[in-house]
């Protein structure tokens, strides 16, 4: 499988890529791992006529310590993610997360940053950087902006990115206490259902992916908690079931209140 | 679009379409049929190679993306006539039956340990969930991970 034809630009800088966004518009992709990109590109469901390159853009792959959050350059790959020390020592639920992604060949190549801006319902990092509530920061030709997270996933492969913008890094709050669990697609190690759980005192966050079209913040069951797991209960609670040939409404409704259950009482 | 990378050691410079993949690349115009293409979809792993010491499905890179990179692929892993440790392994405990996802499978193996000398069991069928063996042949080539792994510590 071939790819339609496109020009290939390497960005060695964030403005030079903004600029090329800007210039090319709807015919231009942003490409980084590239591991979601090039197969929906051989598959010819993308057809870009330009590719701009922003994997080689210095300063957008360290994991830092700033003001008391961890930010996480848009480039770092899931293996960076899920070896890092500090990302282990004070976010490990992220760490938790993108060890669950993929495969190791995967985990190598796909960064935080095209995962987010690609919104797949099924990817892992959106019920993780909801439970977190992440900020995304993003550079387009207006200058920089942060969308916080709970703004920024708008639909099916859908965010509040503009056209001409570009995820430069994500910023967490630290995570003391925090769980992600996973009912992996068998074949695809996509997943079915996830759900990631933040907990602080008795308050919990609960972000869930691979079940509506949309992640979302399981607003139910964050309001019925009061230390007991059965609050996963309401994990679908006002959400439109996504349904298909792997999990029906109401297998994957089942799934999203086993995973929720687990993540609270882990 | 002009490379230039190193690939066993070796240095190539070509022109090429940005479409190519590097599967494409390797197979097609430098002759390394070593590196097989299986799904051609990132799913089954045959096309697995190491770029600057990252085990990759080649199948899910653009070559232009390993501009300036240095790449070891299964011709790559010997040396000279001597098997590398994990090849060797696999020959011994029989790791292959048809042999088709052999190169991926070793090139996996070569990451998994790199990061993990000496990997439980479960950690080495955890670290092949990206390579598909068809002939279903996982038990040896688990086994086979597992003395390569002594092998290379010893």
């Amino acid at each position: 499988m071939i790819p339609a034809k496109f020009d290939y630009i390497k960005a060695s800088s964030v403005s030079e890529a903004v600029d090329l966004l800007d210039k090319h518009g709807f015919d231009a992709k942003i490409l980084s791992g590239g591991h979601s990109l090039i197969p929906a590109m051989k598959l010819r469901l993308n057809r870009p006529e330009v590719l701009i390159d922003i994997s080689g853009i210095s300063g957008m792959d360290s994991i830092t310590e700033e003001g008391g959050e961890i930010v996480i350059g848009a480039n770092c790959t899931h293996h960076d993610i899920a070896t890092s020390k500090l990302v282990n020592d004070d976010l490990n639920i992220l760490a938790q997360t993108a060890k669950a992604i993929g495969d190791i060949q995967v985990r190598n190549r796909g960064t935080l940053g095209g995962s987010l801006a690609h919104a797949d319902p099924a990817a892992d990092y959106p019920a993780t950087v909801l439970a977190c509530d992440a900020t995304v920061v993003a550079e387009g030709k207006k200058g920089q902006r942060s969308i916080p997270i709970s703004d920024f996933f708008q639909g099916i492969f859908t965010t509040a990115l503009e056209d001409d913008e570009i995820i430069t890094s994500i910023r967490f709050p630290k995570v003391k206490n925090g769980n992600y669990q996973k009912f992996f697609q068998s074949a695809s190690r996509f997943a079915v259902v996830g759900v990631a759980v933040v907990k602080s005192g008795n308050e919990v966050k609960v972000g869930i992916t691979g079940v509506a079209d949309t992640p979302y913040r399981a607003k139910g069951v964050e309001n019925a908690y009061n230390g007991s797991a059965d609050a996963a209960d309401h994990a679908v609670d006002n959400v439109e079931v996504m349904s298909d040939h792997f999990a029906d409404v109401e297998y994957r409704s089942h799934l999203a209140k086993v995973m929720t259950k687990r993540a609270l009482e882990a | 679009m002009q490379i230039t990378l190193t690939v066993n050691g070796k240095q190539y410079s070509n022109d090429i379409e940005p479409r190519m993949s590097l599967t494409q690349y390797l197979r097609e115009v430098l002759d390394l049929t070593g590196t097989h293409v299986g799904c051609d979809t990132s799913g089954c792993g045959a096309c697995t190679v190491s770029l600057n010491g990252a085990a990759v499905k080649s199948c899910t890179l653009l070559a232009v993306q390993a501009d300036g990179g240095e790449l070891t692929t299964i011709e790559g892993m010997a040396n000279g006539n001597e098997m590398h440790p994990i090849q060797k392994a696999f020959k011994e405990h029989h790791g292959l039956q048809c042999g088709f996802c052999t190169p991926g499978m070793v090139m996996t193996a070569a990451n998994i340990l790199k990061d993990n000398p000496n990997p439980s069991e479960e950690e080495i069928r955890h670290g092949l969930e990206g390579n598909f063996c068809r002939c279903t042949g996982y038990h040896n080539i688990v086994k086979s991970i597992q003395h390569a792994a002594e092998e290379i510590n010893n």
